[in-house]
């Protein structure tokens, strides 16, 4: 079925919809990781966004029961070269068009995914709309610009837990005040997870660290989180523009320096906005398995995940915050650590999945944090 | 941390000659090495014995030792040039052992050379199967249970413990040989004995076979700061039990999630700390059981390797530039990525298309060895290509092939539709270099995936992608020339297919389709190689052609030149040509001319981005040629520096009105069109062997009859003297003729039929016109004498026993030929002289296998002065107007692959065998000659006990060397036959007897080892078991051996110099002083 991709500044590319019918309003993005497409796909910092993988050969290993980062599916359409109808992996249990299509998302083959890549890398990240409903460019292009964007919007909101629940048995189980959290091994730490759209790679790590993890909406006050008497608390990653989420930077900036605080990706973000410094966009952002970040403490380089369109600007940073990582790309601010409060974050995800396990340290980090 | 400053001199070993297994690859990443360094300012001394290398070219490293690559050469330059650390990562497996065989002699320590990238303790860790084992059990990582051991009971007893299928692996020993998967006892012992004895350390590992599971590759670097990066993964589509050089390969990997991936980029890491490699690329492999993801090591190179060439050339990450760098202290962030120019390379390549490897065999060279592939690699080359999907890729590698494939399937040259059922199954379930043509028949007999997948162990989702193509085969078939539609057009091309193939089915000429598609607008675009799957902009032309929207070639005004390169390696077609084609674009480089590079092959320097102004990783075939040329409208083309390859597409381009610069298509045709050469030889008087074409069997036995047996019969058009005989009678031209003409009655292109000159001397000459002038660059004269393949022979330069007035003869010959033809560039000639009497055996006006040699023996880079000629300057306005007198000796020797292939006699003939190349070099002749023995891994005999058996031809010949060796105090034994002839000449020697003779005999002799050289020559092919027996036994058991009387001359020759004197080392720098 053909599909139309029609980008705000008017570009047109025509594809092939693998899933059936459909139309899609997002941000147009681009993810450069050989593998992982299934846990791009249940990342929820992708809500609102259209993503295309780099990559051309996608579904090669179908879809499992496993690699799973939230219950469902968050981007709005996946596009790739080249769909694969025919997956070929023991653990998979049906195809990337069968999983898309239960959520209702489109996917589209069938066209110059690279001169795609390459308009965003010039043009900036942009709206586009994608159908197989409404193939007349002028519309969907209107259509398209028309879009609001996620520039100063609440798309945490859309994915953060209405009720608390905890982690046990590598999935989560409702409840609050640590009750339904189980630890693997012995519970060593209590740690509050706030959801601004948490990957569940983040709660396995903690949870498979000794933590018993309560994972906690995103707008829950700060007297809520201290009256469970965490040991730490975890800012996790999450979708769209941290200034576009009411409430919880002063949320964080009442946590600070009351108990220990790792941040990661829209976490980050939030704490430097909490810190008093501001985020910009970026071009055309950083997502993909190959980031090179350097640990500034201990010169030591790790190849990271990413994925995030803004950052934290370390011009507008109170000189009581200290650069710990930067991009080796473009030299952006990947990590920073508070001198005077116990507090530090990452930009990146040292969680991984999909991606490398490099800075999978960062965890240990936390723990040696909250043991003081 | 920036470069090191306390370390200035660097000698860095090189891997000698090619041999399967051990390819370009090694010339590729040693000139990086060397260029890198350079660079930063290090004094750079070499050692390789191959010419034929960019990396030995003078101008490249500051001393450049053209030695053999032993311990005793390597520490007599470490003597003389006293280097502060050597590099021994870089030469492949040959670099690694000699360094280790040199430190293990305390040298390094007495001079205090540090050994850079991975010291010996890494080596042995890596590469030692015990070490290794203990090493991954340490770190938590699987191996497959195995037992190392060191004699044949033990290794029977490991069998009991492990059940078959049971795979052998010796340790040190290059690509896997010996090796191979033993189903019982029988099979087991026998791996076992011969591994035992091919393995460095007496060592062999017996392990359980994990036939059947997924084989990956991961390329690593990793810096002094402990950054460790991975490059490239690689998957291959054959299964664990096909050696990963003769496995068709993928990258990226494609059928693993990111949680499996991740975990094996975590062991690789892991596996890098573990073994201690401090700097540089490792290569690590693994299996993966596709039932339940186990993943288990398999080995670890702690070096550069033939992958890491792939991985480089699959990602645009310079490997072996980088691992230089590293080796001297920088660390990865602190190198910029030539590509992007901004981001470093510390980071991972990201990649947007699909790359394909596929190997190319050899096996038609060697009927008698079985067409199986097993765990011990037998490819002599490969060719990777691009596309932005597997089927492109695939399809396009296919053709990059050259074997006349022109994709897979569809081209109505894959003709397997009478082949039984059965034999069907067991070609599908037995590994072999056909395999692709199998899979293709079982699909179109309508094979489910699953049943070939289960049959070839080939995981699913590679036959489902070939499915694919054999269904896009099917449409295009169905739809006929009318109904090809832009869109159908568009889709045929996006999933590779070529206008051939197109054609084929569509029953219409390939030029209909070119047409077609050029009306309709349907063209490939060009995309860039960029490391980074278009995140960052790119600076590096580095393309791949692909059917797609963007086009992102960027297509200049200047002047510029595109070089048709040679594709894969093969017998008779290798790294020579890739030395000429890299010369033509330094020379344009030098001129300020753009130049443009086409090839297919992934080992080469020619395809590195930085040897031309424009590298297209494209197939070398009339369309994909023609495509790239509709891009750039180039002022001319060069066809004459790639071998057969891009001569073969002269006449096509030229056709289409493409301008070929150089000497004309038409005076290529002119000598290599037999009737049009006879009548230019006539014409300038020269004279040729009598000879005859013919069409048919009858015109060919009457021609042989006329002419006289013996006759030398040959097809037209072949390089490498493919299917070339001497044939002694009715017979033989008979089953030559059956074998040739592929059941045709008559033949499209005529068999060639020489006079054979008996004994004569052949003499090869590289000459250099401008049209009207012709300087000579070299005349070596064979040591073998004329019959054996120009190719195969070993030579000399300056000649060494021709007279001044045949020498004069062959210079105004090739003169008035070349000046004839209107040679402009290289011109080839090979000459027989026989009873003072000089012949024409055929001329070549290119480039040939021989310019490298010439060039590093008379310091004259022929290659890049004839490019100069090709763009339109005289002999006069380059300078090179004299011929150079040398003063030293140059012999080129060569390598056989024999020991690859059971069952094959090791005799030579007129096709073309050996793989590879040496060159000796000294002021003394017989030192020379040593020289080059003692590269090709020969060992000299000093004393001990000759075998001499020789046919009555050699016999007279033969007693001269005879003597010589009774005067040097050697022990001769002797076959009845020589012996009596010997005798009578006063030779004393000792009767052995003949296997039919009862024992002992002399394969007890060799068993026993109480032979320490075979001088056995035969006529023709097999002519008694016996002999062949001795070849083989020689072989196997590491003796040297001579199948020719004249080059038992020549062996005694180098055995008398050395009794007499040291042998010393000097830098080819140092010979072409002399010159100057």
């Amino acid at each position: 079925m053909k599909a139309l991709i029609a980008l705000e500044d008017g570009t047109i590319f025509e594809g092939t919809s693998f899933t059936g019918a459909g139309e899609a309003l997002g941000e147009i993005v681009f993810n450069t990781s050989l593998s992982g497409y299934q846990e791009v796909l249940t990342d929820p910092s992708y809500t609102g966004q259209l993503v295309t993988m780099t990559y051309p050969l996608i579904g090669n290993y179908g879809i499992n029961d496993e690699d799973m980062e939230s219950a469902g599916i968050h981007l709005k359409a996946f596009l790739v070269k080249e769909y694969c109808p025919f997956p070929s992996n023991y653990r998979s249990t049906k195809t990337l068009a069968v999983f898309l299509q239960e959520f209702g998302v489109l996917g589209v083959e069938g066209f110059d995914t690279r001169a795609l890549v390459h308009h965003i890398r010039t043009a900036g990240a942009m709206k586009a709309a994608i159908s197989t409903e409404d193939l007349n460019p002028a519309s969907l292009i209107k259509k398209a610009s028309g879009w609001s964007g996620i520039v100063g919007r609440n798309l945490v909101a859309e994915v953060t837990c209405s009720e608390p629940y905890g982690w046990a048995d590598n999935q989560p189980v409702p409840g609050t005040n640590f009750s339904s959290a189980k630890a693997v091994g012995s519970e060593k730490f209590k740690v509050v997870v706030f959801d601004f759209g948490v990957k569940y790679n983040q709660l396995r790590i903690l949870s498979e660290l000794g933590c018993a993890v309560q994972i906690v909406p995103a707008t829950t006050s700060a007297e809520t989180v201290l009256a469970m008497n965490p040991d730490g608390i975890f800012l996790s990653n999450g979708p769209g523009d941290p200034e576009g989420i009411p409430g919880v930077v002063e949320t964080v900036r009442a946590l600070l320096g009351q108990k220990p605080i790792f941040g990661i990706c829209l976490g980050h973000q939030i704490l430097g906005l909490a810190y008093g410094g501001s985020a910009y966009k970026l071009k055309f952002g950083h997502r993909g398995g190959n980031q090179p970040v350097k640990d500034l403490t201990t010169g030591h380089i790790e190849i990271t995940a990413q994925n995030h369109g803004f950052c934290i600007d370390e011009k507008t940073l109170p000189a009581e915050v200290k650069i710990t990582h930067i991009n080796l790309n473009d030299n952006s601010l990947e990590g920073m650590q508070h001198t005077l409060y116990p507090a530090f974050s990452v930009q990146y995800h040292p969680e991984y999945a999909p991606g490398p396990h490099d800075a999978k340290y960062l965890f240990d980090r936390f723990l040696d944090m909250m043991q003081g | 941390m920036p470069k090191r400053t306390d370390i200035k001199k660097i000698l860095i070993i090189g891997s000698g000659p090619i041999i399967i297994s051990q390819a370009c690859e090694f010339d590729y990443s040693g000139v990086q090495a060397v260029k890198a360094l350079k660079e930063e300012g290090y004094e750079v001394i070499l050692i390789n014995s191959n010419p034929a290398t960019i990396m030995t070219d003078p101008e490249l490293a500051d001393a450049t030792y053209i030695e053999p690559i032993t311990p005793e050469f390597l520490i007599k330059i470490i003597e003389k040039e006293r280097p502060d650390a050597i590099l021994p990562t870089l030469g492949g497996q040959t670099a690694l052992n000699i360094a280790i065989q040199v430190a293990k002699t305390g040298v390094l320590e007495k001079y205090n050379v540090e050994m850079l990238a991975a010291n010996i303790d890494v080596i042995n860790k890596a590469e030692g199967r015990e070490e290794f084992r203990d090493a991954m059990t340490k770190i938590g990582l699987k191996v497959p249970q195995s037992y190392i051991v060191r004699d044949l009971d033990a290794a029977m007893e490991a069998g009991e413990k492990i059940g078959f299928p049971i795979i052998v692996r010796p340790s040190f020993t290059l690509g896997g040989t010996g090796g191979g998967v033993a189903y019982n006892r029988r099979e087991l012992q026998e791996l076992c004995t011969s591994g035992l004895d091919l393995s460095m350390t007496t060592e062999i590992m017996v392990e359980k076979s994990l036939l059947g599971w997924k084989e990956y590759e991961l390329e690593v670097m990793r810096d002094k700061a402990d950054n460790v990066v991975i490059i490239c993964s690689i998957e291959n589509m054959d299964a664990m039990g096909v050696h990963t050089g003769d496995s068709i390969t993928v990258a990226p990997q494609q059928t693993l999630s990111d949680v499996e991936y991740q975990n094996m980029r975590d062991a690789a890491i892991a596996i890098i700390r573990e073994i201690g490699v401090e700097t540089g690329g490792s290569n690590v492999q693994f299996a993966v059981n596709p039932k339940d993801g186990e993943l288990m090591i398999i080995e670890m190179n702690p070096r550069v390797s033939r992958s890491s060439a792939l991985a480089s050339k699959a990602t645009g990450f310079p490997i072996a530039r980088i691992a230089a760098k590293l080796a001297v202290g920088y660390t990865l962030d602190e190198l910029k990525n030539d590509i992007t120019r901004e981001t470093f390379a510390a980071f991972e390549p990201s990649i947007d298309y699909c790359v394909v490897k596929i190997p190319r065999w050899t096996f038609e060279k060697f009927p008698e060895a079985e067409d199986h592939l097993t765990t011990a690699m037998k490819s002599v080359g490969e060719t990777m290509s691009i596309g932005r999907t597997f089927k492109e890729a695939f399809q396009k590698a296919m053709r990059s092939l050259e074997t006349g494939r022109f994709g897979f399937g569809g081209d109505g040259k894959m003709p397997l539709d009478n082949l039984p059922e059965e034999d069907l199954l067991d070609r599908l379930r037995i590994p072999n270099s056909k395999r692709l043509a199998h899979i293709y028949e079982g699909l179109k007999r309508g094979m489910t995936v699953e049943k070939i997948s289960e049959l070839t162990l080939i995981d699913p989702w590679f036959i489902h992608n070939l499915k694919q193509i054999v269904h896009i085969e099917g449409e295009i078939r169905e739809k006929g020339f009318q109904e090809l539609d832009t869109d159908f057009l568009r889709y045929c091309k996006k999933h590779g297919f070529s206008d051939v193939q197109i054609a084929f089915l569509t029953g219409v000429d390939e030029e209909d389709i070119r047409q077609l598609r050029l009306k309709k607008k349907v063209t490939p675009v060009f995309k860039l190689v960029d490391t980074c799957a278009a995140e960052f902009e790119s600076y590096t032309p580095y393309y791949y052609s692909t059917y797609e929207q963007e086009n992102e070639a960027k297509v200049t005004t200047a002047r510029k030149i595109i070089i048709l390169g040679g594709g894969p390696n093969r017998i008779g077609q290798g790294i020579e040509f890739d030395y000429c084609c890299v010369h033509a674009a330094m020379a344009l480089k030098e001129l300020g001319v753009e130049s443009i590079m086409v090839n297919s092959n992934p080992e080469t320097v020619s395809t590195d981005y930085d040897t031309s102004d424009k590298l297209f990783f494209e197939p070398l075939t009339r369309e994909d040629v023609l495509s790239i040329i509709d891009q750039e409208k180039p002022d001319g083309v060069i066809v004459q520096f790639g071998g057969q390859t891009p001569l073969n597409l002269a006449v096509p381009l030229e056709e289409v009105g493409v301008k070929i610069i150089g000497t004309q298509p038409d005076a290529i045709d002119r000598a290599e069109n037999r009737e049009r050469f006879k009548k230019l030889l006539q014409k300038l008087n020269l004279r040729q062997p009598a000879n005859d074409i013919a069409y048919t069997v009858e015109e060919a036995l009457v021609a042989a009859r006329t002419i006289g047996y013996p006759v030398v019969v040959r097809p037209s058009y072949v390089l490498g003297g493919r299917d070339m005989r001497i044939v002694y009678s009715d017979e033989g031209v008979k089953d030559f003729m059956k074998a040739v003409s592929n059941g045709a009655s008559r033949m499209e292109h005529p068999v060639l039929i020489d006079q054979f000159l008996k004994d004569a001397t052949e003499i090869d000459v590289d000459a250099l016109c401008d049209g009207s002038n012709t300087v000579i660059g070299g005349i070596m004269e064979h040591v073998e004498e004329a019959g054996i393949h120009s190719g195969d022979s070993s030579c000399v330069l300056p000649p060494h026993t021709l007279t001044a007035t045949i020498i004069e003869s062959i210079k105004d010959a090739s003169r008035a030929m070349a000046e004839e033809l209107g040679v402009i560039g290289l011109m080839n000639v090979q000459y027989a002289v026989k009873d003072n009497q000089l012949y024409i055996l055929e001329v070549n006006p290119r480039a040939s296998r021989s310019v490298p040699f010439t060039s590093k023996a008379t310091g004259v880079p022929l290659a890049k002065l004839a490019t100069r000629l090709m763009l339109g300057e005289t002999l006069a306005d380059i300078g090179f107007t004299t011929e150079v007198e040398v003063k030293h000796w140059a012999v080129k020797e060569v390598v056989f692959p024999f020991d690859r292939f059971e069952n094959v006699d090791t005799l030579l003939g007129p096709e073309m065998k050996s793989t590879g190349e040496v060159m000796g070099i000294d002021d003394n002749l017989g030192l020379a000659i040593a020289k080059a023995s003692l590269a090709t891994g020969v060992k000299i005999p000093r004393s001990g006990n000759v075998f001499i058996s020789v046919r009555d031809n050699d016999k007279k010949q033969i007693v001269a060397v005879a003597e010589k060796l009774e005067l040097l105090g050697f022990t001769l034994f002797a076959s009845s036959g020589t012996m009596k002839y010997l005798k009578r000449a006063g030779v004393k020697c000792e009767l052995v007897k003949k296997i039919s003779e009862g024992r002992p005999h002399i394969l007890d002799k060799i068993r026993d080892n109480e032979i320490c050289w075979i001088v056995n020559t035969s006529l023709g092919k097999r002519t008694t078991e016996d002999s062949y027996l001795i070849r083989r036994a020689a072989l196997d058991y590491h003796i040297p051996y001579t199948t020719t009387a004249s080059g038992a001359g020549a062996m005694v020759k180098a055995i008398q110099e050395l009794s007499k004197k040291e042998l010393e080392v000097q830098p080819v720098q140092y010979y072409n002083r002399l010159l100057s």
